[in-house]
């Protein structure tokens, strides 16, 4: 699929500062992704992922920086602007987001019925192509309430994928899931980029799943980008904060008295 | 995306060449279903197709079945190794006749 844009990168993040209320979450964070890669981000509770998912989204306006996806400044652009480019986005929310009231199907087909005006017949062929993928087939006209977490999983990502997006957001793939859904999850995310070279966004805190799907990662924490590297860097640095979070070490920061007691006390 | 049409062999065969994408499978899927619903053996030619999207393949399928409910032949022809790969995904190149050339349609 040709590139409507000319960078050498699909997301462009930069100097990206983002508060809730007074709190700052996201310090000066700059980040690039490449056409066709998949970049997961890492980092433990609180590091701030979900809320720079978030912002990469369009559902959070930062307080300052810019965010490029496709070449455009979403914190810039226009609501048509933002529109078309919503077309060219897939996002896999962590509990699926799926509509309680509609079938699998209804669910799947949703982002075309928004964006498209295409034969029913074609829409819902396309949802089931896409449930077949996921290996979801047949389960076509269950509620979400009859699926399982690994299936919810798998519903949200086949509408992800239905309109065949450019970019795939996926927040937490393998939360929750056993051990053989979450292998089964990483092998189709591996090979939905290979097959249609989707740029994939992977939010996660499961180290294993991160291993075996990024080209880079990044590790967040604290609201700030610790580094951004390959697998093997990340694994061999020498980083003190990244070393606990790959080893599952609890946080040692120094605690400061005053800062501690104002939490608890709001004084 | 470009389509033209020709006789050949007993078939009516669909060129399809560029991108068949959410913009144009409709026109692909209406060209397809036409030649079908007038009682045409149909061959699509896929072998100039730079780029094609869910709602194309989609568009092949509804071709496939109307065939099949009408005792049609139909057939995919000149597959690219990147639409093979779409077809791949969702195992649809085990459901599809897939032929080389016009040459093969005689074993359809």
């Amino acid at each position: 699929m040709p590139a409507a844009d000319h960078s050498e990168y699909a997301i462009e993040v930069q100097h990206l500062d983002a508060h809730y209320g007074e709190r700052q979450i996201l310090k000066d964070v700059s980040l690039n992704v490449r056409h066709g890669e998949i970049m997961v981000i890492m980092g433990g509770s609180g590091s701030g992922k979900s809320t720079l998912l978030r912002h990469l989204l369009g559902l959070n306006t930062p307080t300052r920086g810019s965010i490029k996806l496709l070449g455009i400044d979403i914190t810039q652009s226009s609501e048509k602007e933002m529109f078309d480019l919503r077309k060219k986005m897939g996002v896999a929310f962590q509990g699926g987001a799926l509509f309680g009231s509609m079938s699998v199907e209804e669910n799947v087909v949703l982002p075309l019925c928004e964006h498209t005006e295409l034969d029913e017949n074609t829409m819902r062929i396309m949802g089931r192509m896409k449930l077949e993928v996921v290996n979801l087939a047949g389960f076509e006209h269950l509620m979400p309430a009859e699926l399982s977490g690994g299936m919810i999983k798998r519903a949200a990502l086949a509408r992800a994928i239905v309109m065949d997006p450019r970019l795939l957001f996926f927040d937490e793939p393998s939360a929750g899931l056993d051990p053989v859904a979450a292998v089964e999850l990483d092998e189709l995310i591996l090979r939905l980029r290979q097959v249609m070279n989707i740029t994939i966004v992977v939010v996660t805190h499961e180290l294993e799943s991160a291993f075996k799907i990024a080209d880079r990662i990044t590790v967040l924490d604290q609201g700030v980008i610790l580094m951004t590297d390959t697998v093997e860097a990340v694994r061999n640095s020498d980083n003190p904060r990244i070393q606990s979070l790959l080893n599952r070490l609890p946080r040692d920061d120094a605690i400061d008295t005053d800062e501690y007691l104002e939490r608890l006390t709001g004084i | 995306m470009e389509c033209t049409t020709r006789s050949e062999n007993g078939f009516t065969i669909v060129a399809l060449s560029g991108e068949v994408d959410l913009h144009y499978s409709p026109k692909a899927r209406e060209i397809i279903l036409k030649y079908l619903g007038d009682k045409n053996h149909v061959l699509v030619d896929l072998a100039d197709v730079s780029y094609i999207d869910s709602s194309g393949v989609a568009s092949l399928v509804e071709g496939f079945q109307h065939a099949r409910t009408h005792d049609l032949k139909f057939a995919l022809m000149g597959v690219s190794e990147a639409a093979m790969q779409i077809l791949q995904l969702s195992r649809l190149d085990k459901v599809f006749p897939i032929i080389a050339s016009v040459a093969d349609a005689d074993q359809l």
